[in-house]
């Protein structure tokens, strides 16, 4: 677009007949974008005299940030914690896949793993802004090994480890370079714990806990220490009890340092929590929810048996079942079946659901400026829902990275 | 000058929105010559631009050449400020039509020179040719645009310091608090909208119906200065039937009865560039 200069100026495009969630609500009104980011039409007009080069018919469709997934181990065969030769195009991979799913940005989660496996995987997961290749990578959430024995779900056993030495340094030993690491979950009863988590958030790392067999008192000093979320809240940690509510009583403590509340992530597929539990959270704390796929390798892929590293696992619709038994083999849910069934089953608003899975995550990231909302000045990272909250379109700076078939036409 | 009475706000709304229409549409805007309008703010006017922006987007009226000066606006309240008339017309208008940013003129209440401002203001209007149709609305206190009461019947665009009872209908976009409504404005004169070809006032509302009486029953005086209008050669004074309340009944009568007489103005559409039946005008 040329301008009275005869330069070159950025094309500015308008997504107009559309309702866009913003200030918590949704809006009817247009959607613009220049240059990858969301820009204030009143401003455009009034101060550089500028109208829309491109418009984009929504059909009445809701446009959404994009989601977030915090916690995201695998999909579509591709396991984040296997030391392959090329760890890279595995991230590719789900990064492209979960375009489909509404995913703009994702943390790709190692479980516990020996030293090794951190050496040689991490320095291969860099930071990455996302495109028409796939969503981007906000930084690694590295579940384990520094978590309880008892808790370690199915975490293996052998690699467990403690920081009860060397503190952080143990820390730095076990996972070699913290550069591409954006989300750690450790078990705040360890020994030591306090001082690992002032260091990691020290560096800008999120410290979540889980894992977990601590009662509300050691959870409220890790979160005093730099603590700011769960993982995947009820599963891995003690049952809420009324004596002792454990790392569950976080999301009602009066303990928390001012200003702060602390975020907490659930797996909303249906399965892994049952959905008067879903509920009591939201109600007690829902500006905490942050909604994750917690998914495995078996994501994705179609009903039938899967061979997935040392594991056989039967898929079954939106179940994952270790072969031939009735035992649950991780979460297989897409992030929009997570986000509708969580709507669905707290029966909370549209705006709320939509919030759990990008506003959310982007605040626990401390990102929130950027990603998670429309704001003028933010990415222009958005999805185009329909009124069920199936993904039309998913956008990533602006630019059109998937779309439905049936919006192909 | 010409008073139109409609049954209530909705019906006044829509006479002046097909009026401005009619008035555009006939002018025939092109490339050289631009249709100007001169436009105004508040509550009164809400259901005119919601009607006029159904006519764009029905694909019966363009704003492409048509050039806008709005009325006022306040002094010292930031551009993007919920309530300052910036936000108001890009958000009960430009944002729903087609007009060219750089034909949509409103004064810069921020501007360093504030009177350089106003005379800029006027300036462009004189480039633009004038306006061809002023739309106003009045005051509780009888006031066309900021030209609170003792203004010169003669002013031009200027900075004014409002009257207490502007400031008091103000509050309700202030949340009611008196210290949150500026208390100075950019207006056009009285003189400035005099000087329009056309010029037509909204008035709706109980509360409006004794300042329309002052405006039309009683004579030209700058406690009112809407009264000066008395003095144009081409007013309509367009109301609903609570605005009329303080006139007096053989006033209404009368032109009621003129309206009786004529064929109800039909909306002319840019793609058609007809229309059946004859207008009242």
């Amino acid at each position: 677009m040329r301008d009275g200069r005869g330069t070159v100026r950025a094309p500015v495009l308008q997504f107009t007949n559309c309702r866009i969630l913003r200030g918590r609500r949704l809006l009817r009104e247009d959607l613009w974008v220049r240059e990858g980011h969301i820009v204030d039409p009143e401003k455009l007009f009034f101060e550089e005299r500028l109208v829309a080069d491109q418009q984009r018919d929504c059909g009445g469709c809701i446009l959404a940030p994009g989601f977030i997934d915090v916690q995201i181990n695998g999909g579509f065969g591709v396991d984040f914690s296997q030391a392959t030769e090329d760890v890279s195009s595995g991230v590719a991979l789900v990064a492209q896949r979960i375009l489909s799913h509404g995913v703009t940005s994702f943390c790709p989660t190692l479980v516990t793993s020996p030293p090794e496996i951190y050496h040689k995987v991490l320095p291969q997961i860099p930071v990455k802004s996302g495109g028409p290749h796939g969503a981007g990578v906000l930084g690694v959430h590295l579940e384990g090994p520094f978590i309880s024995r008892e808790k370690r779900g199915a975490h293996p056993e052998a690699h467990l480890r403690s920081y009860e030495a060397n503190a952080f340094h143990d820390v730095l030993a076990t996972y070699g370079s913290l550069d591409n690491v954006r989300i750690v979950t450790l078990a705040p009863e360890l020994g030591r714990s306090h001082e690992v988590i002032q260091a990691l958030t020290a560096r800008g790392i999120c410290v979540s806990l889980g894992h977990s067999v601590a009662n509300l008192r050691v959870a409220e000093e890790a979160v005093q220490s730099g603590a700011t979320f769960i993982t995947h809240l009820f599963n891995a940690m003690l049952p809420f009890h009324h004596r002792d509510p454990g790392i569950v009583g976080l999301l009602t403590s009066d303990r928390l340092p001012p200003g702060r509340h602390i975020f907490y992530g659930m797996i909303s597929d249906g399965m892994h929590t049952n959905p008067a539990a879903l509920r009591i959270a939201h109600r007690a704390h829902p500006q905490g929810m942050v909604l994750v796929t917690d998914a495995v390798p078996a994501l994705g892929l179609g009903n039938g048996r899967h061979t997935l590293g040392q594991q056989e696992v039967e898929v079954d619709g939106l179940t994952a079942y270790v072969a031939g038994t009735k035992t649950l083999s991780g979460s297989i849910a897409p992030m929009d079946v997570c986000v509708r069934h969580f709507l669905q089953a707290t029966g909370c608003s549209v705006e709320s659901a939509l919030e759990a899975a990008s506003l959310h995550p982007a605040q626990l990231l401390g990102l929130e400026k950027h990603k998670g909302t429309l704001d003028f000045g933010a990415d222009a990272d958005f999805v185009m829902l329909d009124d069920s909250l199936h993904v039309r379109a998913t956008y990533i700076s602006g630019e059109l990275v998937w779309q439905a078939e049936e919006a192909r036409q | 000058m010409r008073l139109v009475i409609l049954d209530n706000y909705d019906l006044a709304s829509e006479w002046a929105a097909k009026y401005i229409c009619n008035r555009i549409i006939q002018f025939k805007p092109g490339q050289d010559r631009y249709f100007t309008l001169g436009l105004p703010t508040g509550s009164t006017p809400l259901g005119c631009y919601k009607k006029l922006i159904e006519y764009h987007k029905n694909g019966d009226l363009s704003f492409k050449y048509v050039k806008t000066f709005n009325m006022d606006e306040y002094v010292g309240l930031p551009r993007n400020h919920p309530e300052s008339y910036h936000s108001y017309m890009w958000n009960n208008f430009f944002k729903h039509v087609d007009i060219d940013p750089n034909n949509a003129h409103i004064l810069d209440g921020n501007a360093a020179d504030l009177q350089a401002e106003c005379d800029a203001f006027e300036k462009k209007i004189k480039e633009a040719g004038g306006i061809d149709l002023f739309v106003g609305g009045i005051g509780p206190d009888g006031h066309i645009a900021f030209n609170e009461p003792g203004s010169s019947l003669v002013s031009r665009t200027r900075l004014k310091t409002l009257a207490m009872d502007t400031i008091l209908a103000n509050a309700k976009y202030f949340d009611g608090d008196l210290s949150k409504v500026p208390t100075m404005a950019l207006t056009v004169g009285v003189g400035t909208v005099m000087d329009a070809r056309e010029v037509m006032i909204l008035i709706t509302g109980a509360h409006k119906a004794f300042a329309l009486y002052k405006a039309i029953e009683e004579g030209v005086n700058h406690m009112w200065t809407v009264s000066a209008f008395q003095q144009h050669p081409r007013t309509i004074f367009v109301c609903d039937e609570d605005a009329t309340l303080e006139l007096r009944v053989k006033t209404v009568k009368y032109f009621k009865a003129l309206k009786r007489g004529t064929v109800p103005t039909p909306a002319y559409s840019q793609r058609t560039c007809t229309h059946s039946g004859t207008t009242d005008s």
